[in-house]
């Protein structure tokens, strides 16, 4: 029976432990107009009110865009319990209660209620329910609600990223939750990974692997780890994205000569050239529209961005002014985009509006590459460095909030978000 | 004299193994046994090495290394892989692959792009030095599999390179 008692501690209590020790993450910085929330602890089994408040917590830090206001020990459940006025003088605006128990089946059910504090009314009431495994998922969806309903737009938190982590010669393509945790291994080998770009419904990843001893580009499911070759032809292929209808991909391939885009359907057929530049035309990315590509092109002698149309047209120079850029990702509105501006031996993560041309730097520089836009555009996650470490990083689309998160062993590096809510 | 003659003998032998060896660059040397014993210089010629083996030849530099985002081979080591061009010719069933690599500076897929027209340089440079197109394959590493680590000069300067690999 001991044994048996053992098993189960170890089975039902190590993966949490686990899970809490391979990311660790800092959060820097504060937005400028935060909305003070705060949250009563969920009423019912304690424990796991403490593991879901934490991930609420951290997800609403991150975003930059609350203050969380402490409950002072006030523990109301039902807003009947909720006392106004006290809530008022200890500056909040929002005020989230709830309960949570273990269905019968082993579910983990919330009821949640989200209230604003100035009108003494209810903004909204739901009913959550998952895994007894996935306390980190509540989390964010009660997170994602939060933000959703104070802010107007659609939360990230539940949304996935991959990346490919590093540990000496061992290379593993990760999927992961926004916030770093929940990593789950879709290709493990010792031949380099690299571009992981997700198709529009996250369902599938393009990547380029090594293992045929050069760069060739794989596609794979990331439910069913079932994976095909899309382009294996002599030289390297490479830089792989996604058209949103998911129909096509772009990527480069060097079989004519030097690298330039292509586009492929997503079965591997029909093939056709793009770009006829000679020069290096890499890092494709499809405009929400489908209409035209951003690309990395070193053709006016420098690493710059330029756009194409698809239908055909002229390709025009959209970066200029010192230093060079990298890695073009449109906005999820196509009104902007994020790309790596280089300039004093320094890495940035910059963003640039189309309309006025203005380029901003969202980072204050050292080793920041490969950043991608949260499905909503308020967040940009990129790989940077710290401790001599490759590890993934977020920043606030206004450049206010970073976040570093630190995985347990080796470097993490080319992170991408899932374009998919 | 004794000694001569015993160091005679030892190139002979040596040069038998060297012939047996080495079957496909035998054949120029496939006859000069009668007079192997009348003078030394005759038994040296008899002795065939594979120039791509002696670590004094100029075949024996393998990488060529270059400045920040720069894909031209500098002057100094044209003239190695003119003579490798050359090899290659003589030698039409020696196969080489040329890998490219860059630095860290740039994006990961620009500097695969990088490191391809690194190495797809050298393979044109050996192609017009007698190498046939089928005997050269070119491949990019980009910024992966760094041979020295470090974000400073001493390491980027070894990681701008063309590696020739010989097939065995």
């Amino acid at each position: 029976m001991l044994k048996v008692l053992k098993m189960l501690f170890l089975f039902g209590l190590l993966p949490t432990a686990v899970a809490h020790a391979e990311m660790s993450i800092e959060i820097v910085g504060a937005g400028e107009h935060q909305i003070p929330v705060a949250l009563a602890p969920l009423g019912g089994d304690a424990k796991l009110a403490v593991a879901i408040n934490e991930v609420v917590v951290a997800d609403l830090q991150r975003s930059g865009l609350f203050r969380i206001v402490d409950n002072a020990g006030k523990t109301p459940h039902e807003p009947s319990e909720v006392n106004y006025p006290e809530w008022q003088a200890m500056g909040a605006e929002a005020l989230s209660i709830g309960v949570v128990e273990i269905l019968e089946d082993g579910r983990i059910s919330v009821k949640l209620r989200l209230l604003d504090v100035l009108k003494k009314s209810s903004l909204l009431g739901e009913v959550l329910s998952a895994k007894e495994t996935q306390t980190r998922q509540i989390g964010h969806r009660i997170a994602d609600l939060i933000y959703e309903k104070l802010t107007g737009d659609k939360g990230v938190f539940s949304t996935r990223i991959a990346y490919v982590n590093r540990l000496g010669e061992k290379y593993r393509l990760v999927v992961a939750d926004s916030d770093g945790y929940n990593e789950q291994t879709v290709l493990a080998q010792n031949e380099p990974i690299m571009s992981p770009a997700w198709s529009a419904d996250g369902s599938r990843l393009a990547y380029v692997s090594f293992e045929t001893g050069h760069a060739a580009v794989f596609v794979q499911s990331v439910f069913t780890k079932q994976r095909t070759v899309l382009a294996d032809f002599r030289g390297s292929n490479s830089a792989p994205t996604w058209s949103p209808d998911g129909k096509q991909l772009a990527m480069v391939l060097t079989r004519d000569g030097s690298s330039q885009l292509y586009l492929i359907n997503a079965d591997g057929s029909a093939i056709k050239r793009m770009t006829f530049s000679g020069a290096i035309d890499t890092e494709p990315c499809f405009s929400p529209d489908g209409q035209n590509l951003l690309f990395t092109s070193d053709r006016g002698g420098s690493a710059q961005i330029y756009r194409m149309p698809l239908a055909g047209g002229l390709e025009q120079r959209v970066t200029f002014g010192e230093g060079t850029n990298y890695s073009p990702r449109y906005s999820p509105d196509g009104k902007s985009m994020v790309l790596v501006h280089r300039a004093n031996g320094q890495f940035y993560i910059a963003t640039q509006d189309f309309q006025s041309g203005q380029m901003q730097l969202v980072t204050d520089g050292g080793w920041h590459k490969k950043p991608s836009f949260a499905p909503n555009g308020k967040m940009i996650l990129f790989a940077s460095e710290a401790r001599g470490r490759g590890i993934l990083a977020s920043v606030s689309s206004d450049g206010r909030v970073k976040q570093h998160m630190f995985t347990q062993t080796g470097d993490a590096r080319e992170p991408m978000w899932n374009p998919h809510f | 004299m004794k000694k001569l003659v015993i160091s005679v003998v030892l190139v002979n032998l040596l040069a038998a193994c060297a012939s047996q060896k080495a079957p496909e660059a035998a054949a120029p040397a496939a006859t000069p046994a009668p007079v192997a014993a009348v003078t030394a210089p005759v038994v040296e010629k008899a002795v065939v090495v594979d120039p791509l083996n002696d670590a004094t030849s100029i075949l024996a530099k393998r990488s060529v290394y270059y400045a920040l985002d720069v894909d031209a081979v500098a002057a100094a080591d044209k003239p190695a892989i003119v003579a490798h061009g050359k090899y290659l010719s003589e030698n039409p069933s020696r196969k080489v692959e040329l890998a490219g690599y860059a630095d860290e500076r740039g994006s990961t897929e620009y500097n695969l792009a990088l490191g391809q027209r690194r190495a797809d340089g050298v393979k044109k440079m050996l192609e017009l030095s007698g190498a046939k197109a089928a005997q050269v394959s070119s491949v990019s590493f980009g910024e992966e599999k760094p041979k020295a680590a470090g974000h400073d000069e001493a390491a980027w300067s070894q990681n701008r390179r063309t590696d020739l690999n010989y097939a065995k």
